[in-house]
């Protein structure tokens, strides 16, 4: 990252600064290692440069180190140790000496339950890009008008996302049951038809979870759009409404547009969240009834730890790493190329 | 102001480094307190009675312990059932059980025992071992050997409200499986729910078709089941049909499929508030069941047990019982001490004081049994007295995976997603058979 590297430099005192003016901009190339450049004209300027080109790696070093440290220590080496634990039939107290090779994630491949989870985070990410995403760009655009109670709105539909997962989970679980509040509150409306079991039938209880998800979420997703609505100049659209553009044609031509940076970042933030989902559905439905309500994380979960297949259960989670791994990367390149270039992808815009 | 942060943040990592390595210290001091019975010794102690009476009396007794032994120190940690599991977990595959931990014997002991986790302390109990119940103290023993010791068995069986069933025009318990059914029916035709069931938990629905299987094949059925994996022999296929059957009348709660044990709407509130008349539940369900009702009394004089009737032409024993209890094993590097406090734990005198609890704890100190009161304990223990033979819970007789794999199986059962057959074989595919 070229801008922490900068911001480190600043902080190197006054010593650094003028070697650093004389500094060619973009020189990353390794520092002059001779100390024969002495007797040439350029000797002053060269040694100085040694020194500041060496402070500078050091000063990188310190910052990057506990960083770094961390990440390699609490991210990259679970996960090289789980894809090493999948390669073994183990219940997680024996020793490491049954290797299988690929055979867990052979299993996990053939099994209904498996690939039913699967298809649940893929029906959740697509209803909530469908119906969630929208419903809060919709809601967004309208608490971006002038209106009385504007900031009220706001924070009621935000307040859902600052509750946690399991206490979501339980107060909703709470909520559904047979004759619970949600269904007193359908008879009392005259729908007391409507009423199902909500959790506990099997054909029901995803679109119950995407409704729980998409309640808790959305909010979010509507303080990011109306983030990105507060960025676009009025004038924009005011120019647009004086050249005779409806204000629907003046929504689609020029405030979308504008605000694509922000829905490309919002849908990444979905669809990662639906493929880690798994908080509100272990607390509020376990996976069940017939795991009807599996996400991949609760199929690992249930099968790493409640069956003690720490292998399987490993083998589970870097599928599921991979898919979001490889997720991530595409659309990052892809999709975020122009929104991200210069950060993420300098190498490749350069 | 930025050197601080850095240096705070490098000592950070540094200890993170420093404690990921230095893991091993704690089992080591043990080890060396063990060899002097002078030296100070700490007794690492798990267990699971979160709730009283049993969280105060077990504290009660280690201090007891304490004063005894000056040299010793019982340092207790106490997990509810569930997050116990969790949590004993990362330390077993540590290689760093807990001195003394709760067990339910059977295979996950067996599980530890292979893994080299815990103290064979068959020399070490044998001159007091006799006193406890000998169904009990065999579930503590693998090939042979013992590597825990009980302190509770209980039996699973049927708790009723005897209002609603006298309300429905029942004067007495099923004896068979044909009365229990015809008594469901009677239930529903009174316009009660005749049964409570919390199958979003998935093994309280497992407790019915285990308890149909051993009447079906008796004891030798389960064990070869276990050995060699025929769960799709033929009692385990009659259970299945008959639990299907029984599914048939739809006799339970409305959302019986999400609901849990112990929690709002789950099965012990649902009894708790007179929602359905019966259900199948371990000794612990009076405890639970005032923790779930409004008054936090249950459902005082109206509950009443029986077992679990017989089958006609089943090979199994109508006094099996199906259950399973509480104890604790030996951590392999556990001092002397912590046998010396295991013996304490079994003596007459503290099976008396968890007696008295009245509390679903169901001591298994022999001549103890006159320790309890309440009436519907009472009955349990008679059956267990008559019982030639108790089958512990699957998911703890058999090696976890399979356990689990028999609760998603039968689960298929109630959902009416899968025969009895298909059942039968799933298991029998899980178990490798």
């Amino acid at each position: 990252m070229p801008q922490a590297a900068d911001t480190g430099h600043h902080t190197n005192g006054p010593a650094a600064v003028p070697a650093q003016r004389e500094r060619p901009p973009g020189a990353t190339g390794p520092p002059p290692t001779s100390r024969s450049g002495a007797v040439r004209p350029a000797a002053r300027t060269g040694s100085g440069r040694v020194g500041a080109a060496w402070r500078k790696r050091v000063t990188i070093a310190a910052f990057l180190v506990p960083a770094l440290a961390l990440y390699v220590l609490l991210t990259l080496v679970p996960i090289l140790q789980g894809a090493y634990y999948s390669a073994f039939d183990w219940n997680g107290l024996e020793p490491l000496d049954q290797f299988v090779g690929l055979q867990n994630y052979r299993d996990a491949l053939a099994d209904p339950v498996f690939l039913a989870a699967l298809r649940h985070v893929l029906v959740i990410l697509v209803l909530s890009l469908v119906l969630q995403l929208p419903f809060a760009l919709g809601l967004a655009v309208l608490l971006n008008q002038r209106m009385r109670g504007r900031s009220l709105l706001r924070l009621l539909f935000f307040l859902p996302y600052v509750l946690s997962d399991v206490i979501t989970a339980i107060v909703w679980r709470l909520l559904l049951q047979p004759a619970g509040l949600v269904d007193d509150t359908l008879d009392s409306m005259g729908f007391g038809g409507l009423s199902q079991l909500w959790l506990a039938d099997p054909d029901i209880v995803l679109y119950t979870v995407f409704v729980v998800v998409s309640w808790k979420y959305f909010g979010f997703h509507m303080i990011l759009y109306l983030a990105g609505l507060q960025q676009i100049p009025t004038e924009l659209e005011e120019a647009a409404a004086l050249d005779g553009a409806s204000r629907a044609q003046a929504f689609r031509y020029v405030t979308l547009p504008l605000l694509g940076p922000t829905i490309r970042i919002s849908v990444f933030l979905s669809i990662i969240g639906s493929l880690q989902l798994f908080d509100l559905v272990w607390v509020m439905t376990n996976g069940g009834p017939v795991g009807a309500s599996h996400t991949t994380v609760t199929y690992m979960l249930e099968r790493g730890f409640e069956r003690s297949q720490f292998g399987y259960g490993s083998a589970v989670a870097v599928i599921a790493f991979l898919i979001s791994f490889a997720f991530a990367l595409t659309y990052q390149r892809v999709v975020l190329r122009r929104d991200v270039a210069g950060a993420l992808t300098a190498m490749g815009a350069r | 102001m930025h050197r601080v942060a850095r240096t705070a943040l490098l000592v950070g990592v540094a200890a993170l480094v420093a404690a990921s390595c230095g893991g091993d210290d704690d089992s080591a001091s043990d080890a060396e307190g063990a060899s002097g019975s002078g030296e100070p010794v700490t007794i690492e102690w798990w267990h699971i009675q979160n709730n009283d009476p049993g969280l105060s009396l077990w504290e009660d007794i280690a201090g007891e312990f304490e004063a005894e032994h000056p040299n010793v120190t019982i340092d207790i940690t106490v997990y509810e059932n569930e997050a116990f599991k969790t949590a004993i977990e990362p330390r077993l595959q540590a290689g760093e059980p807990p001195d003394l931990f709760q067990s339910w014997g059977g295979g996950e002991l067996a599980e530890q025992v292979d893994a080299g986790l815990v103290t064979d302390i068959s020399d070490d109990v044998e001159p007091w071992v006799d006193t406890l119940n000998e169904a009990a103290v065999k579930m503590y023993q693998v090939e042979g050997a013992q590597y825990g010791i009980p302190f509770d068995l209980g039996m699973v069986g049927f708790w009723y409200n005897k209002a609603l069933f006298a309300q429905a025009g029942i004067d007495a318990p099923p004896a068979t499986w044909d009365e229990l059914l015809e008594d469901v029916q009677t239930l529903k035709d009174a316009g009660i729910t005749p049964i409570a069931l919390g199958e979003g938990d998935k093994w309280p629905g497992m407790f019915w078709w285990a308890y149909l299987a051993l009447r079906n094949g008796g004891p030798d059925a389960m064990r070869e089941a276990g050995e060699t994996g025929s769960f799709d022999s033929e009692p385990f296929v009659a259970a299945g049909e008959q639990l299907a059957a029984l599914i048939e009348l739809d006799p339970f709660q409305a959302g019986h499929m999400a609901a849990v044990w112990d929690g709002a709407g789950g099965q012990a509130a649902t009894i708790a508030t007179e929602g359905a008349a019966f259900h199948l539940m371990g000794q612990w369900a009076p405890g639970t069941q005032e923790a779930n009702s409004p008054d936090g009394e249950g459902l005082g004089d109206k509950l009443g047990w029986f077992p679990f009737p017989s089958i006609d032409g089943g090979a199994g024993d109508p006094t099996d019982g199906f259950g399973g209890g509480n104890g604790f094993a030996v951590g392999r590097d556990a001092p002397p001490e912590a046998i010396e406090f295991l013996e304490y734990i079994s003596s007459p005198e503290v099976a008396q004081r968890w007696g008295e609890t009245n509390s679903g704890i169901l001591p298994v100190v022999n001549g103890s049994e006159d320790s309890i009161t309440d009436p519907p304990l009472r009955d349990i223990l008679a059956a267990r007295a008559e019982a030639s033979y108790v089958q512990l819970y699957l998911d703890q007789a058999y090696d976890p995976a399979l356990g689990e794999a028999i609760n998603d199986a039968v689960e298929q059962l109630y959902a009416g997603q899968a025969s009895a057959e298909d059942v039968a074989q799933t298991i029998a595919d899980a178990a490798g058979g």
